[in-house]
Protein backbone atom coordinates (compact mmCIF):
# COMPACT_ATOMS: atom_id res chain seq x y z
CA UNK A 1 0.00 0.00 0.00
CA UNK A 2 2.71 2.63 0.33
CA UNK A 3 4.06 2.10 -2.58
CA UNK A 4 0.91 3.20 -3.95
CA UNK A 5 0.85 6.16 -1.63
CA UNK A 6 4.51 7.67 -2.97
CA UNK A 7 3.78 6.83 -6.46
CA UNK A 8 0.81 9.15 -6.04
CA UNK A 9 2.34 11.65 -4.08
CA UNK A 10 5.19 11.70 -7.11
CA UNK A 11 3.36 12.32 -9.34
CA UNK A 12 0.99 15.25 -7.86
CA UNK A 13 4.24 17.01 -7.46
CA UNK A 14 4.96 16.80 -10.99
CA UNK A 15 2.70 19.27 -11.90
CA UNK A 16 3.72 21.67 -9.09
CA UNK A 17 7.33 20.93 -9.92
CA UNK A 18 7.43 22.36 -13.72
CA UNK A 19 5.24 24.98 -12.52
CA UNK A 20 8.09 26.30 -10.23
CA UNK A 21 10.19 25.80 -13.24
CA UNK A 22 8.41 28.14 -15.57
CA UNK A 23 7.24 30.90 -13.53
CA UNK A 24 10.71 30.62 -11.08
CA UNK A 25 11.37 33.52 -13.30
CA UNK A 26 9.25 36.46 -14.86
CA UNK A 27 9.08 36.07 -18.57
CA UNK A 28 10.42 32.92 -18.62
CA UNK A 29 9.40 31.73 -21.78
CA UNK A 30 11.34 32.26 -25.06
CA UNK A 31 9.56 34.54 -27.53
CA UNK A 32 9.04 31.19 -30.15
CA UNK A 33 7.75 28.35 -28.89
CA UNK A 34 5.12 28.09 -30.15
CA UNK A 35 5.66 23.78 -32.16
CA UNK A 36 6.23 20.77 -30.21
CA UNK A 37 9.91 20.72 -30.94
CA UNK A 38 9.74 24.04 -28.90
CA UNK A 39 8.74 23.10 -26.00
CA UNK A 40 11.64 21.23 -24.89
CA UNK A 41 13.65 24.86 -25.91
CA UNK A 42 11.19 26.66 -23.43
CA UNK A 43 11.80 24.08 -20.73
CA UNK A 44 15.97 24.53 -21.39
CA UNK A 45 15.46 28.67 -21.85
CA UNK A 46 13.35 28.64 -18.27
CA UNK A 47 15.16 26.68 -16.24
CA UNK A 48 18.15 28.36 -17.60
CA UNK A 49 16.90 31.44 -16.65
CA UNK A 50 16.51 30.18 -12.77
CA UNK A 51 19.90 28.72 -12.90
CA UNK A 52 21.77 31.65 -14.18
CA UNK A 53 19.58 33.92 -12.26
CA UNK A 54 22.37 35.65 -10.23
CA UNK A 55 24.33 35.98 -13.49
CA UNK A 56 27.63 33.51 -12.70
CA UNK A 57 30.61 34.35 -15.79
CA UNK A 58 31.08 31.95 -17.82
CA UNK A 59 35.00 30.57 -17.36
CA UNK A 60 37.77 32.17 -18.44
CA UNK A 61 41.45 31.32 -19.75
CA UNK A 62 44.94 32.09 -19.03
CA UNK A 63 46.16 33.45 -22.34
CA UNK A 64 48.70 30.66 -22.91
CA UNK A 65 45.16 28.48 -23.71
CA UNK A 66 43.82 30.66 -27.08
CA UNK A 67 43.67 28.58 -29.77
CA UNK A 68 46.51 29.13 -32.58
CA UNK A 69 43.67 28.87 -35.59
CA UNK A 70 40.43 29.82 -34.39
CA UNK A 71 38.00 28.56 -37.29
CA UNK A 72 36.16 31.63 -39.27
CA UNK A 73 32.82 30.22 -40.73
CA UNK A 74 29.96 31.06 -42.30
CA UNK A 75 30.38 35.22 -43.80
CA UNK A 76 34.21 35.82 -43.61
CA UNK A 77 34.44 38.68 -45.88
CA UNK A 78 30.84 40.22 -46.26
CA UNK A 79 30.93 41.48 -50.65
CA UNK A 80 28.42 44.18 -50.34
CA UNK A 81 29.81 47.15 -51.40
CA UNK A 82 28.52 49.10 -48.38
CA UNK A 83 31.35 46.63 -46.10
CA UNK A 84 33.67 47.29 -48.99
CA UNK A 85 33.32 50.76 -49.14
CA UNK A 86 34.08 50.66 -44.56
CA UNK A 87 36.78 48.36 -45.18
CA UNK A 88 38.86 50.19 -47.51
CA UNK A 89 38.27 53.23 -44.82
CA UNK A 90 39.64 51.40 -41.87
CA UNK A 91 36.12 51.60 -40.61
CA UNK A 92 36.55 55.43 -40.06
CA UNK A 93 33.43 55.89 -41.46
CA UNK A 94 31.64 53.10 -39.83
CA UNK A 95 28.52 53.96 -37.22
CA UNK A 96 26.25 52.08 -34.48
CA UNK A 97 22.99 53.60 -33.89
CA UNK A 98 21.54 52.19 -30.99
CA UNK A 99 17.82 52.26 -31.32
CA UNK A 100 14.08 51.59 -30.27
CA UNK A 101 13.22 51.84 -26.67
CA UNK A 102 15.91 54.14 -25.20
CA UNK A 103 15.71 57.21 -24.13
CA UNK A 104 19.06 58.60 -26.03
CA UNK A 105 19.43 57.71 -29.72
CA UNK A 106 22.89 57.17 -29.70
CA UNK A 107 25.48 56.77 -32.73
CA UNK A 108 28.68 55.70 -31.99
CA UNK A 109 32.11 55.02 -34.09
CA UNK A 110 34.29 52.78 -33.49
CA UNK A 111 36.47 55.05 -31.25
CA UNK A 112 33.44 56.19 -29.65
CA UNK A 113 33.15 52.54 -28.38
CA UNK A 114 37.00 52.46 -27.54
CA UNK A 115 36.41 55.53 -24.97
CA UNK A 116 34.06 53.31 -23.03
CA UNK A 117 36.16 51.30 -20.20
CA UNK A 118 36.99 47.88 -21.69
CA UNK A 119 37.08 44.26 -20.46
CA UNK A 120 39.12 41.65 -21.82
CA UNK A 121 37.73 38.39 -21.32
CA UNK A 122 39.76 34.50 -22.89
CA UNK A 123 36.46 32.76 -23.49
CA UNK A 124 35.77 29.36 -25.36
CA UNK A 125 33.42 29.34 -28.36
CA UNK A 126 31.54 26.30 -28.78
CA UNK A 127 29.84 26.19 -32.33
CA UNK A 128 26.63 23.80 -32.10
CA UNK A 129 28.29 21.67 -34.19
CA UNK A 130 30.38 20.20 -31.86
CA UNK A 131 34.19 21.99 -32.22
CA UNK A 132 35.37 24.70 -29.68
CA UNK A 133 37.93 26.94 -29.63
CA UNK A 134 39.35 29.74 -27.20
CA UNK A 135 40.00 33.48 -28.25
CA UNK A 136 40.88 36.98 -26.18
CA UNK A 137 38.21 39.07 -26.81
CA UNK A 138 38.22 42.93 -25.68
CA UNK A 139 35.49 45.49 -26.12
CA UNK A 140 32.55 47.08 -24.10
CA UNK A 141 30.53 45.48 -22.06
CA UNK A 142 26.66 45.30 -23.87
CA UNK A 143 25.38 46.54 -20.53
CA UNK A 144 27.91 50.16 -20.47
CA UNK A 145 26.53 51.23 -24.09
CA UNK A 146 22.85 50.49 -22.85
CA UNK A 147 23.26 52.27 -19.48
CA UNK A 148 24.52 55.46 -21.64
CA UNK A 149 21.61 54.88 -24.24
CA UNK A 150 19.03 54.89 -21.06
CA UNK A 151 17.40 52.16 -21.27
CA UNK A 152 13.34 52.63 -21.20
CA UNK A 153 11.63 49.98 -18.54
CA UNK A 154 9.53 48.06 -20.90
CA UNK A 155 12.35 46.98 -22.68
CA UNK A 156 12.77 43.05 -22.63
CA UNK A 157 15.14 42.57 -26.00
CA UNK A 158 18.21 43.55 -27.55
CA UNK A 159 17.80 42.95 -31.50
CA UNK A 160 21.01 43.09 -33.08
CA UNK A 161 21.78 43.55 -37.23
CA UNK A 162 24.54 42.51 -38.87
CA UNK A 163 26.50 44.05 -42.61
CA UNK A 164 25.68 40.40 -44.27
CA UNK A 165 22.12 40.33 -43.63
CA UNK A 166 22.05 38.28 -40.45
CA UNK A 167 20.23 39.60 -37.40
CA UNK A 168 19.57 38.36 -34.07
CA UNK A 169 18.58 38.47 -30.68
CA UNK A 170 19.12 38.60 -26.63
CA UNK A 171 16.39 38.73 -23.90
CA UNK A 172 17.98 40.97 -20.76
CA UNK A 173 19.65 38.42 -18.39
CA UNK A 174 22.24 37.71 -21.02
CA UNK A 175 22.15 40.95 -22.75
CA UNK A 176 23.28 42.92 -19.39
CA UNK A 177 25.79 39.81 -18.35
CA UNK A 178 29.26 41.53 -17.62
CA UNK A 179 30.57 39.00 -20.47
CA UNK A 180 28.16 39.93 -23.09
CA UNK A 181 30.55 42.87 -24.87
CA UNK A 182 30.72 44.19 -28.33
CA UNK A 183 34.17 42.97 -29.20
CA UNK A 184 36.40 45.26 -31.40
CA UNK A 185 39.79 43.02 -30.33
CA UNK A 186 40.95 39.85 -30.52
CA UNK A 187 43.39 38.21 -29.54
CA UNK A 188 45.44 42.17 -28.34
CA UNK A 189 44.37 43.00 -31.94
CA UNK A 190 41.99 44.95 -33.66
CA UNK A 191 39.53 42.11 -34.72
CA UNK A 192 39.99 40.73 -37.90
CA UNK A 193 37.46 40.74 -41.00
CA UNK A 194 37.03 37.28 -41.05
CA UNK A 195 36.17 37.39 -37.32
CA UNK A 196 33.64 40.15 -37.98
CA UNK A 197 35.83 43.35 -37.89
CA UNK A 198 35.13 46.12 -36.96
CA UNK A 199 32.63 44.99 -33.84
CA UNK A 200 31.15 41.29 -32.82
CA UNK A 201 28.87 40.17 -30.72
CA UNK A 202 30.26 37.95 -27.41
CA UNK A 203 27.50 36.15 -25.66
CA UNK A 204 29.75 34.02 -23.63
CA UNK A 205 26.95 31.52 -22.09
CA UNK A 206 25.09 30.87 -25.52
CA UNK A 207 26.77 28.94 -28.54
CA UNK A 208 28.37 30.18 -31.03
CA UNK A 209 25.87 31.70 -33.99
CA UNK A 210 24.25 34.02 -31.35
CA UNK A 211 27.83 35.67 -31.60
CA UNK A 212 26.68 38.02 -34.56
CA UNK A 213 29.61 39.43 -36.67
CA UNK A 214 30.20 42.40 -38.41
CA UNK A 215 27.32 44.56 -36.13
CA UNK A 216 25.81 47.55 -37.86
CA UNK A 217 22.46 48.35 -35.65
CA UNK A 218 20.88 47.61 -32.49
CA UNK A 219 17.42 47.96 -31.19
CA UNK A 220 15.73 47.18 -27.91
CA UNK A 221 12.67 46.21 -28.08
CA UNK A 222 9.72 45.28 -25.74
CA UNK A 223 8.56 42.60 -28.19
CA UNK A 224 10.21 40.29 -30.82
CA UNK A 225 6.85 39.21 -32.96
CA UNK A 226 7.42 42.45 -35.33
CA UNK A 227 10.62 42.43 -35.86
CA UNK A 228 12.18 40.64 -39.22
CA UNK A 229 9.86 37.46 -39.35
CA UNK A 230 8.63 37.58 -35.95
CA UNK A 231 10.99 34.49 -35.01
CA UNK A 232 13.49 36.32 -33.54
CA UNK A 233 16.81 35.16 -34.98
CA UNK A 234 17.92 34.76 -38.66
CA UNK A 235 18.39 31.20 -37.32
CA UNK A 236 14.81 30.20 -36.30
CA UNK A 237 13.54 29.93 -40.00
CA UNK A 238 16.25 27.37 -40.43
CA UNK A 239 15.62 25.31 -37.62
CA UNK A 240 17.80 26.59 -34.77
CA UNK A 241 16.86 27.51 -31.97
CA UNK A 242 16.28 31.11 -30.51
CA UNK A 243 18.24 30.21 -26.91
CA UNK A 244 21.14 27.98 -27.32
CA UNK A 245 22.39 27.95 -24.24
CA UNK A 246 22.78 24.33 -24.60
CA UNK B 1 7.16 -10.06 -0.13
CA UNK B 2 4.54 -12.03 -2.75
CA UNK B 3 1.26 -9.64 -1.30
CA UNK B 4 -0.06 -8.40 -4.60
CA UNK B 5 0.87 -10.32 -6.98
CA UNK B 6 -1.24 -12.69 -9.00
CA UNK B 7 -1.47 -15.63 -9.10
CA UNK B 8 -3.97 -17.20 -11.60
CA UNK B 9 -3.64 -21.45 -12.68
CA UNK B 10 -6.04 -21.94 -15.66
CA UNK B 11 -6.21 -24.84 -17.98
CA UNK B 12 -4.44 -23.38 -20.96
CA UNK B 13 -5.03 -26.34 -23.55
CA UNK B 14 -8.70 -26.76 -22.13
CA UNK B 15 -10.22 -26.07 -25.43
CA UNK B 16 -7.77 -28.09 -27.22
CA UNK B 17 -9.13 -31.37 -25.74
CA UNK B 18 -10.81 -32.69 -28.15
CA UNK B 19 -7.56 -33.17 -30.26
CA UNK B 20 -5.48 -34.02 -27.74
CA UNK B 21 -5.06 -34.80 -24.13
CA UNK B 22 -1.36 -34.23 -23.72
CA UNK B 23 -1.99 -30.85 -24.72
CA UNK B 24 -3.51 -30.10 -21.62
CA UNK B 25 -0.66 -28.02 -19.71
CA UNK B 26 -1.02 -26.00 -16.46
CA UNK B 27 0.05 -21.96 -16.48
CA UNK B 28 1.18 -19.60 -13.36
CA UNK B 29 0.47 -16.87 -14.39
CA UNK B 30 1.65 -13.88 -12.32
CA UNK B 31 2.60 -9.85 -12.23
CA UNK B 32 5.98 -9.27 -13.44
CA UNK B 33 6.51 -5.66 -13.91
CA UNK B 34 5.31 -3.00 -11.74
CA UNK B 35 2.26 -0.41 -13.50
CA UNK B 36 5.43 2.46 -12.84
CA UNK B 37 8.07 0.48 -13.87
CA UNK B 38 6.13 -0.85 -17.49
CA UNK B 39 4.98 3.34 -17.83
CA UNK B 40 8.32 4.32 -17.61
CA UNK B 41 9.89 1.38 -19.43
CA UNK B 42 8.14 2.86 -22.65
CA UNK B 43 8.45 6.64 -22.13
CA UNK B 44 12.37 5.67 -21.69
CA UNK B 45 11.84 3.56 -24.53
CA UNK B 46 10.38 6.44 -26.86
CA UNK B 47 12.72 8.93 -25.68
CA UNK B 48 16.58 6.90 -25.99
CA UNK B 49 15.07 6.38 -29.76
CA UNK B 50 14.65 9.66 -30.25
CA UNK B 51 17.82 10.18 -28.68
CA UNK B 52 19.96 8.06 -30.73
CA UNK B 53 18.34 9.61 -34.14
CA UNK B 54 18.82 13.19 -33.31
CA UNK B 55 21.90 12.65 -31.52
CA UNK B 56 23.13 10.73 -35.02
CA UNK B 57 21.86 14.07 -36.77
CA UNK B 58 24.18 15.86 -34.67
CA UNK B 59 26.51 14.09 -34.71
CA UNK B 60 26.99 14.54 -38.83
CA UNK B 61 27.63 18.38 -38.59
CA UNK B 62 31.04 17.13 -37.24
CA UNK B 63 31.92 13.54 -37.14
CA UNK B 64 35.76 14.58 -35.58
CA UNK B 65 36.22 13.78 -31.46
CA UNK B 66 38.94 15.25 -29.44
CA UNK B 67 40.33 15.19 -26.09
CA UNK B 68 40.36 18.29 -23.55
CA UNK B 69 39.17 21.45 -23.81
CA UNK B 70 39.17 22.64 -27.34
CA UNK B 71 39.26 20.63 -30.44
CA UNK B 72 38.52 22.38 -34.45
CA UNK B 73 39.20 21.48 -37.94
CA UNK B 74 42.92 22.12 -37.36
CA UNK B 75 43.53 20.34 -33.97
CA UNK B 76 44.35 16.66 -34.19
CA UNK B 77 41.65 14.50 -33.85
CA UNK B 78 41.09 11.33 -31.13
CA UNK B 79 39.25 9.33 -33.66
CA UNK B 80 37.08 10.74 -36.33
CA UNK B 81 34.16 8.37 -38.00
CA UNK B 82 34.49 7.71 -41.65
CA UNK B 83 31.18 9.97 -42.16
CA UNK B 84 30.38 12.84 -44.96
CA UNK B 85 30.01 15.90 -42.64
CA UNK B 86 26.43 17.34 -43.31
CA UNK B 87 25.28 20.56 -41.46
CA UNK B 88 21.76 20.83 -42.76
CA UNK B 89 20.51 17.96 -39.66
CA UNK B 90 21.65 19.54 -36.28
CA UNK B 91 18.94 22.24 -36.31
CA UNK B 92 16.08 20.19 -35.80
CA UNK B 93 18.57 17.34 -34.86
CA UNK B 94 19.26 19.85 -31.03
CA UNK B 95 15.87 20.63 -30.93
CA UNK B 96 14.08 17.24 -30.64
CA UNK B 97 17.47 15.77 -29.16
CA UNK B 98 16.62 17.86 -25.85
CA UNK B 99 13.29 17.63 -26.20
CA UNK B 100 13.70 13.77 -25.46
CA UNK B 101 16.76 14.59 -22.79
CA UNK B 102 13.55 16.53 -21.29
CA UNK B 103 11.09 13.38 -21.16
CA UNK B 104 13.87 10.69 -20.39
CA UNK B 105 15.19 12.76 -17.58
CA UNK B 106 11.73 13.30 -16.10
CA UNK B 107 10.69 9.57 -16.19
CA UNK B 108 14.21 8.50 -15.30
CA UNK B 109 14.30 10.24 -12.12
CA UNK B 110 10.34 9.10 -11.14
CA UNK B 111 11.99 5.51 -11.95
CA UNK B 112 14.90 6.00 -9.60
CA UNK B 113 13.57 7.68 -7.10
CA UNK B 114 10.63 5.31 -6.89
CA UNK B 115 13.04 2.66 -7.14
CA UNK B 116 14.46 3.72 -4.25
CA UNK B 117 11.63 4.05 -1.83
CA UNK B 118 10.06 1.02 -2.88
CA UNK B 119 13.20 -0.90 -2.36
CA UNK B 120 12.91 -2.03 -5.99
CA UNK B 121 16.21 -1.71 -7.01
CA UNK B 122 17.42 -3.86 -3.86
CA UNK B 123 15.22 -6.94 -4.22
CA UNK B 124 15.02 -7.22 -7.78
CA UNK B 125 18.61 -5.91 -8.49
CA UNK B 126 20.87 -5.83 -5.48
CA UNK B 127 19.61 -9.01 -3.47
CA UNK B 128 21.49 -11.82 -3.42
CA UNK B 129 18.61 -13.77 -3.52
CA UNK B 130 16.91 -14.19 -6.70
CA UNK B 131 12.79 -14.59 -6.60
CA UNK B 132 10.55 -16.76 -8.61
CA UNK B 133 11.48 -15.08 -11.66
CA UNK B 134 14.63 -13.20 -10.29
CA UNK B 135 17.63 -11.52 -13.41
CA UNK B 136 21.02 -13.43 -13.35
CA UNK B 137 23.94 -11.38 -11.92
CA UNK B 138 24.92 -10.16 -16.02
CA UNK B 139 21.47 -8.98 -16.04
CA UNK B 140 21.87 -7.10 -12.85
CA UNK B 141 25.32 -5.69 -13.65
CA UNK B 142 23.75 -4.93 -17.07
CA UNK B 143 20.62 -2.70 -15.68
CA UNK B 144 22.89 -1.44 -13.04
CA UNK B 145 25.43 0.08 -15.16
CA UNK B 146 22.47 1.37 -17.45
CA UNK B 147 20.75 3.22 -15.25
CA UNK B 148 23.56 4.04 -12.72
CA UNK B 149 26.22 4.27 -14.94
CA UNK B 150 26.06 5.31 -18.55
CA UNK B 151 22.61 7.31 -18.33
CA UNK B 152 23.68 9.49 -15.26
CA UNK B 153 27.21 9.66 -17.41
CA UNK B 154 25.37 10.64 -20.85
CA UNK B 155 23.54 13.59 -19.23
CA UNK B 156 26.12 15.16 -17.39
CA UNK B 157 28.51 15.25 -20.15
CA UNK B 158 25.66 16.47 -21.92
CA UNK B 159 24.77 19.23 -19.81
CA UNK B 160 28.79 20.09 -19.91
CA UNK B 161 28.26 20.92 -23.31
CA UNK B 162 26.25 23.96 -22.44
CA UNK B 163 28.30 27.37 -22.12
CA UNK B 164 24.94 28.32 -19.97
CA UNK B 165 25.01 25.19 -17.52
CA UNK B 166 28.89 25.02 -16.85
CA UNK B 167 28.66 28.78 -16.30
CA UNK B 168 26.59 28.12 -13.38
CA UNK B 169 28.39 24.78 -12.82
CA UNK B 170 31.75 25.26 -13.85
CA UNK B 171 32.64 21.96 -12.03
CA UNK B 172 31.53 19.83 -14.52
CA UNK B 173 34.38 20.99 -16.94
CA UNK B 174 36.82 19.48 -13.73
CA UNK B 175 34.98 16.49 -13.87
CA UNK B 176 35.23 15.76 -17.77
CA UNK B 177 38.47 17.13 -18.53
CA UNK B 178 37.33 19.96 -20.58
CA UNK B 179 34.56 20.38 -23.05
CA UNK B 180 35.79 17.98 -25.93
CA UNK B 181 36.47 15.36 -22.79
CA UNK B 182 32.79 15.46 -22.09
CA UNK B 183 31.81 15.39 -25.73
CA UNK B 184 33.69 12.33 -26.88
CA UNK B 185 32.63 10.51 -23.40
CA UNK B 186 29.01 11.30 -24.03
CA UNK B 187 29.52 9.71 -27.66
CA UNK B 188 31.11 6.56 -25.89
CA UNK B 189 28.05 6.47 -23.75
CA UNK B 190 25.81 6.76 -26.10
CA UNK B 191 27.56 4.17 -27.85
CA UNK B 192 27.61 1.71 -24.91
CA UNK B 193 23.77 2.02 -24.52
CA UNK B 194 23.14 1.34 -27.83
CA UNK B 195 25.35 -2.10 -27.62
CA UNK B 196 22.96 -2.31 -24.29
CA UNK B 197 19.60 -1.82 -26.16
CA UNK B 198 20.56 -4.12 -29.28
CA UNK B 199 21.54 -6.86 -26.34
CA UNK B 200 18.33 -6.18 -24.42
CA UNK B 201 16.04 -6.32 -27.57
CA UNK B 202 18.25 -9.63 -28.32
CA UNK B 203 17.55 -11.22 -25.25
CA UNK B 204 14.06 -10.36 -25.26
CA UNK B 205 13.24 -12.28 -28.55
CA UNK B 206 15.26 -15.16 -27.80
CA UNK B 207 13.24 -15.85 -23.90
CA UNK B 208 10.15 -15.60 -25.45
CA UNK B 209 9.21 -12.29 -27.03
CA UNK B 210 5.51 -12.56 -26.84
CA UNK B 211 5.43 -13.34 -23.14
CA UNK B 212 8.62 -10.57 -22.46
CA UNK B 213 6.51 -7.95 -24.28
CA UNK B 214 3.19 -8.89 -22.94
CA UNK B 215 4.70 -8.85 -19.04
CA UNK B 216 6.30 -5.00 -20.07
CA UNK B 217 2.99 -3.84 -21.45
CA UNK B 218 0.01 -5.83 -19.31
CA UNK B 219 2.25 -6.50 -16.82
CA UNK B 220 1.46 -10.58 -17.08
CA UNK B 221 4.13 -12.74 -17.50
CA UNK B 222 3.52 -16.40 -17.66
CA UNK B 223 5.53 -19.16 -16.54
CA UNK B 224 4.81 -23.15 -17.37
CA UNK B 225 4.06 -25.20 -14.22
CA UNK B 226 6.25 -28.39 -13.34
CA UNK B 227 4.21 -31.38 -14.52
CA UNK B 228 3.45 -33.42 -11.26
Amino acid sequence: MSNLISRRKLLASLPAASGLLLTGSKDSLPPTYGSLLGLGDALTFASHRLLLRNQPLAREFGREMISKRFPAINTTNPASAQYQGLRAGRFTEWWLPIEGLVSNHLKLSLDDLKRFPSRTQVTQHSCEQGWSAIAEWTGVPLARVLQEAGMLPQARYVVFYAVDGWWDSLEMLDALHPQTLLAYGMNGRELPVPYGAPVRLRVERQLGYKNLKYVIRIEVTDRLDNIEDGTGAVGVAEGYSWYAGI
Amino acid sequence: MHRGRLFRVRLAGVFMLSYSLAAMKLQAQSIRHKGLVRTTHWINALSIVALAVSGAAILLAHPRFYWGETGYFDTPAAFELPLTPNLDQSGWGRSLHFLAAWIAVINGLIYVAWGLISRHFRRRLLSARADSHGYSVPQRVAYLTVVFGLLPIAILTGLTMSPAVTAAYPELFVLFGGRQSARTIHFIAANLLMLFLVVHVAMTILSGFGNNIRSMITGVYTTPLEER
